[in-house]
């Protein structure tokens, strides 16, 4: 264990922060079973990225928000995240870790929805919440950072959806940590029971240039029988903010997941969304983008793990590197013995825009059965300089030619993300970084 | 004076340090359409890609004028924006960038900032020069040539030439790969285009393409050069013999017997 990484909060302060929020006993005692493994588990190990030196022990535990009447008080690269002329139904804005903003249509209410924060979550949901939490998604002790994430948790999200309901409006939640120096060890918690559906898309979003802190984010995501996931998420930390992003998904009989994940940040990140295909003709289509600038080092992984017969999964990842930034894809489909008649397809394509970006493309496909198809595909390359001479033959400058193709490399994931408005934001963040 | 000027003068152009052409002499002018036939290999596309700009080809001696001005010191937008057009042998393939946005961005590309083509007329534009192409609506929310038929390419460059309207236009084997009808329809269209501003060169192996487009001059490239020139009746006759009467009239050994030599 290094010094770096060592703890800065202990069994008091977290009985203490507990206590103040009135959680029920399995939570404390859950954070403290968390926070002792803390101590002993190792850190993650990303494949082909050292993240030994990044900063995960520094930052401030617990920061407040004030409240907003109205969305007109937001900043303005908040407010981008929604469509002026048709507001959100569904709205929740973290400021910080306290909710700023919150609204839910009365037809999810009448529905039996929940859409609300954790810690309400835990009052007034309990038993849902102890049913899910960190359990059959991510488990307290896969590694230190899934522990202290356990002990720390101090933010999030609860989301059900109960049986055959299906909800055709999104529900959008906006993470803004405001306190440069705030740590948001989030937790978002998505259950859509049997036969429900439902579309959920989250934003993360800091302006720490300088001030150095940590995110690390947990989302668990279940999908019960024949139920049906839309997670969009566009995160959009700060350089300061070093983050972990987890997020997992668990598909049932017939249940289908699909992510549509932007991965925007400035400061080092790992990243890995992973999908376990337990129920048979089970479906996860895991898309990312990502584009790195400066000295930004990031480590994405998706992967897809199939136990049910006859699931389908598909990874696609696109990135662009530009500046020095350095970007690992890790593509994994894995396919357990008796998950026949299952496919598991990938596709990781890294654009390097400048000489010193790096991009690395790991395809791996691990297969325990025989009556499957899979197939995978990856590059690491740079504009082909023979699109920008068609682009640039009639009339196009370089500069907007590169942008044009740079937008096509991502369109595949952007174009899939379930709200326009985010969907939007999310293009013109990709334009500030690459331009 | 009707229409812009374009002026090769002893153009010498290296591939990789091969030289392909090898003085080059060729002025075509706004009214005028030519067209350039030869075998395989003779430098034909080499020639059309180094009036763009193309980046692997280099112009080792000549020039090219347009209006005067020295194309060569043009990077590849700022010729088309002079007025030079390509529609190209191999088109790109772009992913992800719809054939729709592209269009208007090159239409833009011409225009001053905040003087950008009002939407609803670019739409126009675009719909009636789909429907005088007969192209499929669908294809301007396609992403530009990717999956296109060899076919659809071609008609896709000519949907470009129509909307940008340039002053001269270089057409290399814009007839390849095209059915009897596509042919028809993608000669009517540049044949629209033909009034004394327009100068086109059109690259061909095949007189079926002159029968639509009467050219005015024909042209005949050999072993890096343009070694014969004169009116229709050219193309017909090579449409019949072939090439070989030409290197007999010349004195032109192929390229192998020469390096043998
Ligand atoms: N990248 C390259 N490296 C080396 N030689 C090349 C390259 N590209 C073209 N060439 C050569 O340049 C010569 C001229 O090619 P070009 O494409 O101009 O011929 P063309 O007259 O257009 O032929 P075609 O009628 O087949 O289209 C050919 O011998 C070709 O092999
Ligand atoms: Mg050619």
């Amino acid at each position: 264990m290094t010094v770096d990484t060592k703890l800065p909060y202990d069994q008091s302060y977290i009985e203490q922060f507990s206590t103040e929020r009135n959680e029920p006993a399995w939570m404390k005692d859950l954070r403290i079973q968390a926070l002792e493994k803390a101590d002993t588990l190792e850190m993650p190990k990303p494949d082909k990225t050292n993240i030994s030196k990044w900063n995960f022990g520094q930052f401030k535990h617990t920061a407040a928000g004030e409240t907003i009447s109205s969305l007109t008080d937001l900043p303005t690269e908040i407010q981008d995240f929604f469509d002026k002329d048709n507001l959100p139904e569904n709205l929740l804005i973290q400021r910080n870790q306290s909710v700023a903003y919150a609204t839910v249509s009365k037809d999810l209410k009448d529905k039996g929805v929940i859409f609300t924060d954790i810690f309400t979550a835990l009052k007034e949901h309990e038993e849902l919440v102890k049913r899910y939490y960190m359990k059959d998604a991510v488990s307290i002790d896969e590694h230190r950072l899934t522990a202290l994430h356990a002990a720390l948790m101090n933010g999030g999200i609860f989301v059900y959806v109960p049986k055959n309901v299906q909800i055709e409006v999104p529900l959008q939640v906006v993470f803004w940590q405001e306190d440069p120096e705030a740590s948001l060890f989030n937790h978002v918690l998505v259950v859509a029971d049997e036969n429900s559906s439902l579309t959920y898309v989250e934003n993360y979003i800091s302006n720490n240039e300088t001030e150095e802190t940590v995110a690390n984010i947990v989302t668990e995501v279940i999908a019960q029988n024949n139920a049906q996931i839309s997670f969009g998420a566009v995160d959009n930390f700060a350089a300061g903010t070093t983050s972990y992003v987890n997020r997992r998904g668990v598909a049932y009989r017939d249940a289908t997941i699909d992510w549509a994940l932007g991965q925007m940040n400035d400061g080092n990140t790992v990243f890995e969304n992973i999908t376990h295909l337990v129920g048979d003709n089970s479906t996860s289509n895991a898309k990312a983008v990502t584009v790195g600038r400066g000295k930004q080092n990031t480590n994405m992984t998706a992967k897809i793990v199939h136990f049910g017969k006859n699931s389908e999964g598909y990874i696609l990842q696109h990135g662009v590197m530009k500046d020095s930034a350095s970007n690992v894809f890790n593509g994994i489909g894995k396919i357990e013995h008796g998950a026949s008649k299952s496919n598991a397809e990938q596709e990781s394509r890294v654009l390097m825009l400048s000489e010193k970006a790096r991009g690395d493309a790991n395809p791996i496909l691990l297969i325990d059965e025989d009556d499957v198809t899979a197939g995978h595909a990856a590059s690491v390359g740079r504009v082909d300089p023979l699109q920008l001479y068609y682009l640039m033959s009639r009339g196009i400058t370089q500069q907007e030619a590169e942008r044009l193709v740079i937008h096509g490399f991502l369109a595949p994931v952007v174009n899939q993300l379930p709200i326009d408005s985010v969907k939007a934001q999310l293009t013109q963040m990709i334009e500030r970084k690459v331009n | 004076m009707a229409g812009s000027t374009l002026e090769i003068k002893n153009l010498h152009v290296s591939i990789e340090d091969k030289e392909i052409l090898k003085g080059v002499n060729l002025t075509i002018k706004g009214g005028e359409f030519h067209a350039v036939m030869g075998p395989n290999g003779t430098g034909k596309s080499t020639l059309a890609s180094a009036i763009m700009g193309h980046p692997k080809y280099e112009v080792t001696e000549g020039s090219i004028l347009l209006d005067g001005e020295d194309v060569l010191e043009m990077e590849v937008d700022e010729r088309a924006r002079a007025g030079l057009f390509l529609a190209m042998q191999y088109p790109s393939e772009i992913s992800g960038v719809t054939t729709s946005d592209f269009l208007r961005s090159s239409i833009n590309a011409r225009r001053a900032e905040g003087d950008e083509i009002p939407l609803m007329k670019f739409i126009k534009e675009m719909d009636e020069a789909l429907d005088y192409l007969e192209i499929d609506k669908n294809m301007a929310q396609r992403y530009l040539n990717e999956g296109f038929s060899g076919g659809e390419k071609k008609r896709n460059e000519i949907l470009q030439l129509m909307l940008l309207k340039p002053e001269i236009a270089i057409l290399d084997e814009i007839d390849s790969g095209l059915d009897i009808d596509a042919l028809k329809v993608v000669s009517k269209g540049i044949n629209k285009l033909r009034d004394e501003n327009f100068g086109c060169l059109i690259i061909t192996h095949y007189q079926r393409l002159l029968n639509y487009i009467t050219p005015d001059v024909v042209h005949v490239m050999m072993q890096g050069r343009v070694v014969k020139s004169g009116g229709p009746e050219l193309a017909q006759r090579l449409e019949a013999e072939g090439y070989d009467w030409i290197k007999e009239e010349l004195g032109i050994e192929d390229e192998t017997v020469e390096q043998n030599a």
